[in-house]
């Protein structure tokens, strides 16, 4: 008994393990990840998720989503990009002034983009979070507009 | 320090101690990299990397015994704000100490006394005659309390001959709209930024704890600020501005992609006291050589400025962001560039989609005081190669100009934290 008690508790401590050596970037919750790989993006959110983009969030994170040296922030692996979709939700519809980004702070604003639709923000966000070498969740319209309508300020 | 050792070397009391300087002549002759730094420059021209420090160097200055004090943007791992690099052999150098735990962007030395600022204060350290700074942790306090919103908060300096200090306080905005950089919100009525920012301020050199009341809004209407130099031929100061940005993304009506990466110049001005140079009220376009009304403020691409607003002495292309002008009064380089502006292009971001452009140093030929003649880029490559400078990633970015006691030109980048030399190889 104590035996198969033993046998347990090594699997259990091994998984943990091994669950934690999957976690890339550390910074990242895991529940993304796993959470990823059940949710499909189709082509088409990211085709309409990158013409939104391109219109309105290049100039400042640039191309690459690789942003610019302590003007503005990178897109590809921040916690923000990649965490609580609330959070990212709302940087989108409020913007985002004077807070520090993973350690890094950064000399210019961004602005509120409010008057984007609930499905323009949902598919710029899943193409965010899925390009630039981010993969994770897709954020859908309904999430959005539930974020927006108990964002009242 | 070269001319020192010809001019001993033309005393014929110092003739019996000549093998020994020529010793010391040839062990601290510059000698540049074989592939100068990896910069493109004009003929004659030779460029080293005088040390590589890791840290955002931002500006830069140089003692007539040769040290170098450099400005950080943001304490290095020591936590220190400026470091002290002294040179080695080749013309090289090295990071020997650091001090001062602020980050920031200005620095300049004069005799006696080195200044630095961080992006609320402006301090003054003592150099003693060997160009050592003798209180790194007791400086003094010249100016204190300067705005700083995390935007356009750089406080670069200079200094006139006159014991004045110019003080650069940049505008926490775009161009003052209802909402930053927000699509088609309107300008501020009177804008407010202007009140504490948005120009150049003159305090005295020599008295502590100055602040705004102590002050005299010298120059009003400059967005940002970064480099600026005193002119001594013209006994005036010269500051180039970041121009405003964002026509396209704001304003998409009125400007397209093209226009809004072409537009508008980043300009060189030189200012006396009382100028206004109309920010945000005004841009400059160098296409059609005008100042026009600004879109915030009833501007719709084609509307002339109305108004008493300071006409550019130079201007250059969009975006390019100046980060540094140094009038080069040394005589190592050929006689056209004695007394003509070295200017720092850090480069562009928000020329998308169009190419970015930049990272350069620039040579601006002046004649008594003025600009005169075409501007050429004179340090090229910074970046790397041509796709990295139109990507817009550059492998570095220059930032900080400072001419060395021989003549030498120093240029700091504020991405990889390197120092480079230029040289001008006689014959
Ligand atoms: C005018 C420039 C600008 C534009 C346009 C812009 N941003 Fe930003 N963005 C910034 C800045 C600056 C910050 C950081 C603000 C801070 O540090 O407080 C930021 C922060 C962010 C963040 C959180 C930090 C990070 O890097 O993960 C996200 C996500 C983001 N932006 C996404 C977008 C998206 C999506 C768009 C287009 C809808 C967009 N931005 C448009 C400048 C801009």
């Amino acid at each position: 008994m104590k035996q198969i008690l033993f046998v347990v508790y090594a699997l259990a401590w091994f998984s943990q393990l091994a669950a934690a050596q999957q976690k890339t970037p550390p910074k990242v919750k895991p529940t993304t990840k796993t959470a990823a790989k059940l949710v499909a993006v189709s082509a088409a959110t990211l085709t309409a998720g990158k013409a939104v983009y391109t219109q309105n969030c290049l100039t400042c994170h640039m191309a690459d989503g690789g942003g610019v040296e302590r003007m503005n922030p990178p897109l590809n692996g921040t916690t923000w990009v990649l965490g609580d979709k609330t959070r990212l939700v709302k940087v989108v519809l409020n913007g985002l002034e004077g807070e520090d980004i993973d350690g890094e702070s950064y000399a210019s604003v961004m602005p509120a983009f409010d008057a984007l639709t609930d499905k323009q923000i949902a598919d710029v966000l899943t193409y965010v979070r899925n390009s630039f070498g981010n993969k994770a969740t897709a954020v859908a319209p309904a999430e959005v507009k539930a974020i927006r309508a108990a964002n009242k300020k | 320090m070269k001319n020192h050792v010809f001019r001993y070397l033309l005393l014929p009391t110092a003739l019996v101690g000549s093998l020994s300087l020529l010793a010391l002549k040839t062990e601290n002759k510059v000698v540049a990299d074989p592939d100068n730094a990896g910069l493109k420059l004009p003929a004659g021209f030779g460029a080293l990397k005088v040390a590589e420090t890791g840290a955002r160097t931002r500006h830069i200055t140089v003692t007539p015994q040769g040290t170098l004090y450099v400005k950080l943007n943001r304490p290095n791992k020591e936590g220190k704000g400026i470091l002290v690099l002294r040179e080695t052999t080749g013309g090289k150098a090295e990071v020997i100490n650091g001090f001062g735990s602020y980050g920031g962007t200005g620095i300049y030395s004069v005799p006696g006394f080195l200044y630095a600022s961080s992006d609320e204060d402006v301090f003054r350290y003592k150099l003693n005659a060997k160009g050592e700074v003798t209180n790194p942790t007791q400086p003094e306090k010249i100016i204190t309390g300067l705005i700083n919103r995390r935007q356009h908060e750089g406080k670069s300096i200079a200094q006139d001959k006159a014991g004045n200090i110019y003080v650069n306080i940049g505008a926490y905005s775009n161009s003052c709209q209802v909402k930053d950089r927000q699509k088609g919100s309107l300008g501020k009525p009177n804008c407010p930024v202007l009140d504490s920012a948005g120009g150049i301020w003159q305090f005295q050199a020599d008295k502590l704890n100055q602040t705004y009341g102590d002050g005299t809004r010298y120059a009003t209407g400059l967005r940002n600020v970064v480099g600026l130099d005193w002119n001594a031929q013209a006994n005036q100061l010269f500051v180039m501005q970041h121009g405003r940005d964002q026509l396209h993304d704001n304003f998409p009506e009125l400007y397209d992609t093209k226009q809004s990466a072409e537009l508008p110049a980043e300009c060189m001005y030189a200012l006396k006291k009382g100028d206004n140079a109309g920010w945000p009220y005004v841009y400059y376009d160098n296409i059609r050589h005008k100042k026009m009304m600004a879109p915030e403020y009833g501007g719709d691409g084609k509307k002339e400025a109305t108004g008493n607003f300071l006409e550019p002495a130079a201007a250059y292309p969009a975006h390019t962001a100046p980060n540094a002008l140094l009038f080069y009064t040394g005589t190592m380089f050929p006689e056209k560039y004695r007394n003509g502006a070295f200017i720092a292009f850090h480069g562009s971001w928000n020329r998308a989609p169009e190419p970015q452009k930049g990272y350069y140093v620039a040579f601006q030929p002046f004649k008594d005081g003025k600009p005169s003649g075409e501007w050429e880029v004179f340090a090229d490559n910074f970046a790397g190669s041509p796709e990295k400078a139109t990507a817009g990633r550059p492998d570095h970015k220059p930032c900080g100009l400072a001419q060395g006691p021989d003549g030498s030109l120093y240029v700091t980048d504020d991405k990889q934290g390197t120092i480079y030399r230029i040289v001008y190889a006689k014959k």
